[in-house]
């Protein structure tokens, strides 16, 4: 993505060079993004190089700070069952969420490309959810998994099913987690329909004169058309799994029996309740360290599977000219 | 028969993900006798409106309310100052490192919060300002990488021509900023504005975690205190659930082809 970007401004910045340079060099472009370096300075680089620095102490919020190597790392990897615990249940959400996410995302977005009346309010009713605060959706789901009197066990007993204590209950609650989530994610179906509007429509029309059904389509027109979405969403699903943290403290607390103990909350729990400063910003980098490598695999990986519209231009055109090839010949 | 199967099918999907928004409403408006009924009661037989105001006045929901539209419009306004400069010096100037700095820009979007989040607090707390609203507005006026890139893309979407016209008119750069671009940019603002009054209207672990006294709480955290206490009655819990979720909405309704159309225009691809 930001190659593409680069790519870009460097293309402009090399037309402009000749003439322009002098004139729009100078002091003032730093003036114009100071507050930026100001803030990155002070927000983020320096908290995040302080972080990496405290994660080599023992250092409580009040008392003394002490120096003690590499073992907050030492005691987070050998001696604390929960660390692998927490981090086992966030890789469960993950795997759980972020393949639904996409796929609930996506057909969801595809309802919404057909030519239907009244689209912008069923587009509006999937997005609703999403304009609501994480601390008011929880109130409500809290309500909807109640074992007694909620309304999806209320739906579940239409049908004769007797339906659990959702969150009160180790085999579901991590299900009903993956669930209340997904139901707030609106802004992802709202990129795939974006993505979906703008593949240009003689795609399609080339497609069906080869003989292509509808599913053949979706498999050789649409998905190939929209996997830089794809990318975009499946690297923003991820890093959300991994900062999930407000459903978690507001519906379960992280029980029943630490199910729903995700990562960010026993970081978020180190930090704030027990005071370790130290080993929760080890726990920090570490996360960062996982979400960075599985970012990576997937830049790396999409080289295979994402297919730029610049490419597909050519191919596509390749594919055209060569069927017309084939009827005339 | 493919279109009614369509019909269905959003009608199905969109009855799914309002279900739950509607029945929070309509618990706002139950009575206590029907609150725990089995089969639940969609829509209750007395329309009980005193409910909201009841719920308000548990706690000082007046001053949580406050606090939020403090917070919210002083980082706004943060926010779009902040960013619109960043994103025309971006966009506009050609000087040393500035595709660096953009790489890093648009780096710190993959920052988990939760990295900076232990240093920022022992940092806010050696200026003194936890427990002061400063921690949830301050950071706002230094610009963030989303809208800046937001911004910075739709800038580069302008003819050049415009501002050569008025630099040769000699106009400086701030004025063709103010004159020129800004006026021009009023959907991506507006936009960024929207995104923003979001966040800020709906973040929970800021003010959890850099609040702790009652009379600084924003109204999220005000709906979570109701998790804690013992006995109170979900109708409270559902009628400020709705309460405070009105006024995302109203912006949410009367932006969203601010929203959809922007989005589409910003350039998620490639």
């Amino acid at each position: 993505m930001a190659q593409t970007y680069l790519q870009h401004t460097r293309e402009q910045s090399a037309a402009l060079k000749p003439s322009r340079k002098r004139r729009w060099g100078g002091a003032a472009p730093y003036l114009f993004i100071f507050p930026w370096i100001f803030g990155f300075i002070v927000f983020t680089l320096g908290p995040l190089l302080f972080s990496l620095i405290i994660s080599f102490f023992d250092w409580p919020i009040v008392g003394k700070v002490t120096f003690i190597g590499v073992d907050n790392y030492v005691q987070m990897f050998t001696n604390d069952p929960m660390f692998w615990k927490s981090l086992f249940v966030t890789l469960k959400f993950a795997a759980l969420f972020v393949p639904l996410n996409i796929i609930i995302a996506l057909g969801l977005a595809m309802l919404l490309n057909q030519k239907v009346r009244g689209s912008a309010i069923f587009r509006t009713a999937f997005y609703l959810p999403s304009v609501i605060s994480g601390v008011a959706l929880a109130m409500i789901w809290s309500w909807v998994y109640s074992g007694d009197y909620g309304i999806l066990n209320y739906f579940l007993s239409l049908f004769g099913i007797q339906g659990p204590d959702w969150l009160n209950d180790t085999k579901w609650s991590l299900v009903a987690m993956v669930v209340a989530s997904l139901w707030g994610q609106g802004s992802m179906m709202l990129i795939f329909l974006a993505g979906l509007k703008g593949i240009p429509k003689d795609l399609y029309e080339s497609a069906s004169i080869d003989g292509a059904g509808k599913i053949r389509q979706f498999f050789s027109v649409t998905i190939p058309m929209i996997t830089p979405t794809i990318l975009f969403n499946l690297i923003t699903s991820i890093i959300a799994a991994f900062q999930q943290l407000t459903l978690a403290l507001l519906l379960t607390g992280g029980g029943p029996l630490k199910s729903t103990y995700f990562y960010a909350m026993y970081m978020y729990e180190n930090a704030f309740k027990y005071f370790k400063m130290g080993y929760s910003a080890a726990n920090a980098w570490f996360m960062f360290l996982i979400v960075l490598v599985l970012t990576f695999l997937v830049f790396k990986s999409s080289e295979a599977w994402v297919f730029y519209e610049g490419e597909m231009k050519k191919n596509s055109q390749k594919k055209l000219k060569a069927g017309k090839g084939g009827q005339t010949g | 028969m493919r279109k009614t199967l369509t019909y269905a099918m959003l009608i199905f999907f969109s009855l799914l993900f309002i279900a739950p928004l509607f029945w929070a409403v309509t618990t706002a408006l139950k009575s206590q006798q029907e609150l725990y009924l089995f089969p639940p009661k969609w829509i209750p037989s007395v329309w009980k409106f005193s409910n909201f105001a009841e719920a308000w006045n548990t706690q000082p929901f007046n001053l949580f309310l406050k606090n939020t539209v403090i917070i919210t419009a002083l980082s706004t306004i943060g926010q779009l100052i902040s960013c619109t400069l960043v994103a025309y010096g971006f966009a506009r100037f050609q000087f040393k490192g500035r595709d660096m700095l953009f790489l890093v820009v648009l780096a710190t979007m993959m920052i988990p919060w939760e990295v900076t989040m232990i240093p920022q607090y022992m940092e806010f707390n050696y200026l003194g300002w936890i427990n002061t609203l400063k921690p949830l507005i301050v950071p706002s006026w230094f610009g963030s990488a989303y809208y800046i890139f937001l911004l910075r893309q739709f800038i580069l979407t302008l003819p050049r021509e415009l501002d050569e016209a008025a630099t040769i008119d000699g106009a400086s750069k701030m004025t063709v900023l103010f004159r020129i671009i800004v006026p021009l940019m009023g959907p991506s603002l507006i936009l960024v504005a929207v995104f923003q009054i979001m966040n800020c209207w709906n973040d929970y672990l800021g003010p959890l975690i850099f609040l702790n006294d009652q009379t600084k709480y924003t109204l999220t955290l005000g709906l979570s205190q109701f998790k804690g206490m013992y006995g109170v009655d979900m109708q409270s819990i559902m009628a400020i659930t709705c309460l405070i979720s009105i006024p995302p909405l109203a912006i949410f309704f009367f932006a969203q082809r601010y929203i959809v159309g922007g989005i589409a225009t910003t350039g998620i691809k490639g």
